[in-house]
């Protein structure tokens, strides 16, 4: 029998996802701060809107649904899964007054572009747009990065105990330190230090490269945000084409790659572990699938001659698959280029690298190379078990941050996202296909979309149907929350209605 | 008569030539450039559009971006040819109108296989200018009005406190 949800419970989550609302609020103070600055006023006034209506919206929440009780497990979950269609809608506030978005849907469909780190964009005019609402884009990407409860519990939250239940909710399986909280804000931690530092490298690349220093180092910090986050908005309509630099490429390769690393082995690492990246399953399974992909993107390549020279070869192939297979989405070609001049085989590659993913617990999307290596594990235990004897005792092991054997729980766990993913991916390609695009170019979109990569072959533009602009936001939101805390909230609904 | 036939004959000739050479002296937009890339390889292109971002200057050389209205393409060019530009498009400025005659290069072997024009000579259609932006009234009352809602209920919220 399912139990119809009772009013204590829309409550509980009411006045937890107020809180959450608050905290996003908070956040829009940075660009009206950044707009005075450089003296945009009718910048300024969007975000003073977006900051308000959230305010009002939080407090009311608040006021309406007060409760001191705890959350449990489904109403944190739900909480979560709301907060992120909550930020994408408040979100969209300020880039939709802005009138650079055809439509309020388009400005949703940037938003949530932005905060699941995905970067496909429906932004009209791009380079005339204020530098607060470029930032504000890639702001949204540093915070969605991070999680968007993340920050609640890092800054907004006092401890209570169903922290860890959001935390979790917000794709985020693993405690870097025993306490939720603090390892919010090492999450921060790392992010911060890495941006200043990013920021650094790529605002003397641009002063080098020729751009105005006050000019280069905005779009440092803007570039940083979008590689460390994995998520792939750019403040100029080429993306980092614009920019016409390699060294400004081999930076964003080096922060893509940091970006797709588990914060726990940024910790680590910081912490004098240096050897952990060497032994870490998901450091590995990374290599080896970079190593893979880029050899079928290449054998595309090398294929056609869409590259002739090998060093060209290299830097157009490489740098696309890096930026697939981290989910950032940064392009060093145009996306019809894809389909111009990029044969199927080298397109199957970028797919399978989106598909893939980076670490858990980092800001990537996709199905995550944990669960690749302990796919791969099991199916290595499943063979010995055939070699072997039946009477022979099979374990398999694997190193992440320590040694863990392998159980039949895992594999299942990790089995079932996979297939998970492949739904979505596969969901997302039929509908694009029924409104007339070739299954390739359906499957790259929606790969790109629901593995949050951002790298476009030239469907996602503003002419697009509002059903597959949907099916896009949708995709992007659930990859983000990897299912749970979305199957939760759609148990909620189904309860709702037909619980007793 | 014969000078007639004299001028029929010197186009035909130079249309000739012209397509001999490679050159599509018709503007061609960024979006023909891309999606037919391998077509114009090479050739001699006439592009427009509007300068956008920053003129970078490399060397003797420098980088301009010019966008058409659906994409913006790399140009690169003569520091000289450089500083004929004043304005670039930015969210202060609308850039210079150009346009731009060079060789077209779909994967540029000196510039790490970009998609670019290596220009040979811009002209300036229309020049860029400075936006005036006045402060958009309806968005500031409607600023006054929220934050009046939000200032009272904070303050009867704090009362009651």
């Amino acid at each position: 029998m399912i139990l119809r949800p009772r009013l204590e419970d829309f409550k509980i989550i009411g006045f937890y996802l107020g809180k959450i609302i608050l905290g996003l609020a908070f956040t829009m103070a940075i660009p009206i701060a950044a707009g005075l600055c450089f003296g945009e006023l009718n910048p300024t006034l969007d975000f003073l809107i977006g900051i308000e209506i959230s305010a009002l919206l939080g407090l009311l929440l608040l006021k309406i649904c007060y409760t001191d009780k705890d959350l449990n497990w489904m109403q944190g979950m739900i909480v979560v899964s709301l907060s992120w269609v909550v930020a994408m809608l408040l979100g969209a506030i300020p880039l939709y007054l802005s009138g650079h978005w055809r439509s309020y849907l388009d400005a949703n469909f940037d938003a949530m572009s932005g905060f699941a780190t995905t970067g496909l964009s429906l932004v009209q005019d791009l380079d005339h747009l204020s530098r607060t609402h470029n930032l504000w884009r890639h702001l949204i990407m540093f915070l969605g990065g991070q999680g968007i409860v993340v920050i609640a519990l890092s800054f907004f939250v006092r401890g209570f105990s169903g922290a860890f239940k959001m935390y979790v909710g917000e794709a985020r399986d693993e405690k870097i330190l025993p306490n939720v909280i603090h390892t919010s804000r090492f999450i921060w931690l790392v992010s911060i230090v890495y941006l200043i530092l990013g920021t650094l490298a790529l605002g003397i690349t641009g002063i080098f490269d020729g751009m105005k220093p006050v000019n280069s180092f905005f779009h440092g910090a803007c570039v940083f945000m979008a590689a460390f986050d994995t998520g792939g908005f750019a403040p100029q309509s080429q993306n980092i084409l614009y920019y016409h630099s390699s060294v400004y490429e081999a930076i964003t390769v080096i922060i893509m790659l940091l970006g797709a690393l588990n914060f726990k082995l940024h910790y680590h690492l910081w912490t004098g572990n240096r050897k952990e990246i060497f032994r870490n399953i998901e450091t590995v399974t990374l290599f080896i699938t970079i190593i893979a992909t880029f050899s079928i993107v290449a054998a595309g390549l090398a294929q056609i001659g869409s590259y002739p020279q090998s060093g060209i070869l290299f830097r157009k192939g490489f740098y696309q698959l890096i930026s697939g297979h981290t989910g950032t989405g940064f392009q060093t070609v145009y996306p019809q280029q894809f389909i111009t001049d990029w044969s199927h085989l080298a397109l199957a590659g970028v797919v399978g690298a989106m598909a893939l993913g980076g670490a858990i617990c980092s800001t990537t999307g996709a199905v995550k190379m944990l669960r690749i290596g302990i796919i791969c594990k099991a199916f290595k235990e499943d063979l010995k078990r055939i070699i072997m004897p039946e009477r022979a005792i099979i374990i398999e092991k694997f190193h992440h941050i320590r040694e863990v054997f392998l159980e039949d729980k895992m594999v299942r766990s990790a089995l079932m996202i996979t297939l998970a993913y492949i739904i979505l991916y596969g969901i997302g390609a039929l509908i694009g296909m029924f409104y007339g695009y070739p299954f390739l170019n359906a499957l790259f979109e929606s790969t790109s979309a629901a593995a949050n990569v951002g790298l476009s072959c030239g469907i996602t533009n503003i002419a697009m149907p509002n059903a597959l602009k949907i099916t896009y936001i949708v995709q992007m939101w659930a990859g983000r929350l990897e299912f749970m805390s979305v199957f939760t909230i759609i148990g909620f609904f189904v309860a709702s209605l037909k619980g007793k | 008569m014969k000078t007639g036939f004299g001028i029929i004959y010197l186009v035909v000739f130079l249309a000739v030539l012209a397509s001999a050479q490679g050159i599509f002296a018709q503007n061609i937009s960024s979006k023909e450039l891309i999606d037919r890339a391998s077509q114009y390889d090479g050739k001699l292109v006439v592009y427009s559009g509007e300068a956008v971002g920053e003129v970078m200057p490399r060397q003797e050389f420098a980088w301009i971006n010019v966008h058409d209205g659906s994409n913006a393409l790399g140009i690169w060019l003569s520091r000289a040819l450089a500083q004929e530009i004043n304005f670039t498009g930015s969210f202060q400025s609308r850039g210079d109108f150009l346009e731009v005659t060079g060789i077209f290069h779909r994967a540029c072997p000196e510039h790490g296989g970009d998609l670019d024009i290596h220009a040979q000579g811009i002209r300036m259609l229309r020049k860029g200018e400075v936006f005036q932006y006045k402060i958009n009234l309806d968005k500031r009352n409607l600023t006054l009005v929220l934050l009046g809602i939000l200032s009272i209920w904070t303050l009867t919220l704090l009362k009651r406190k």
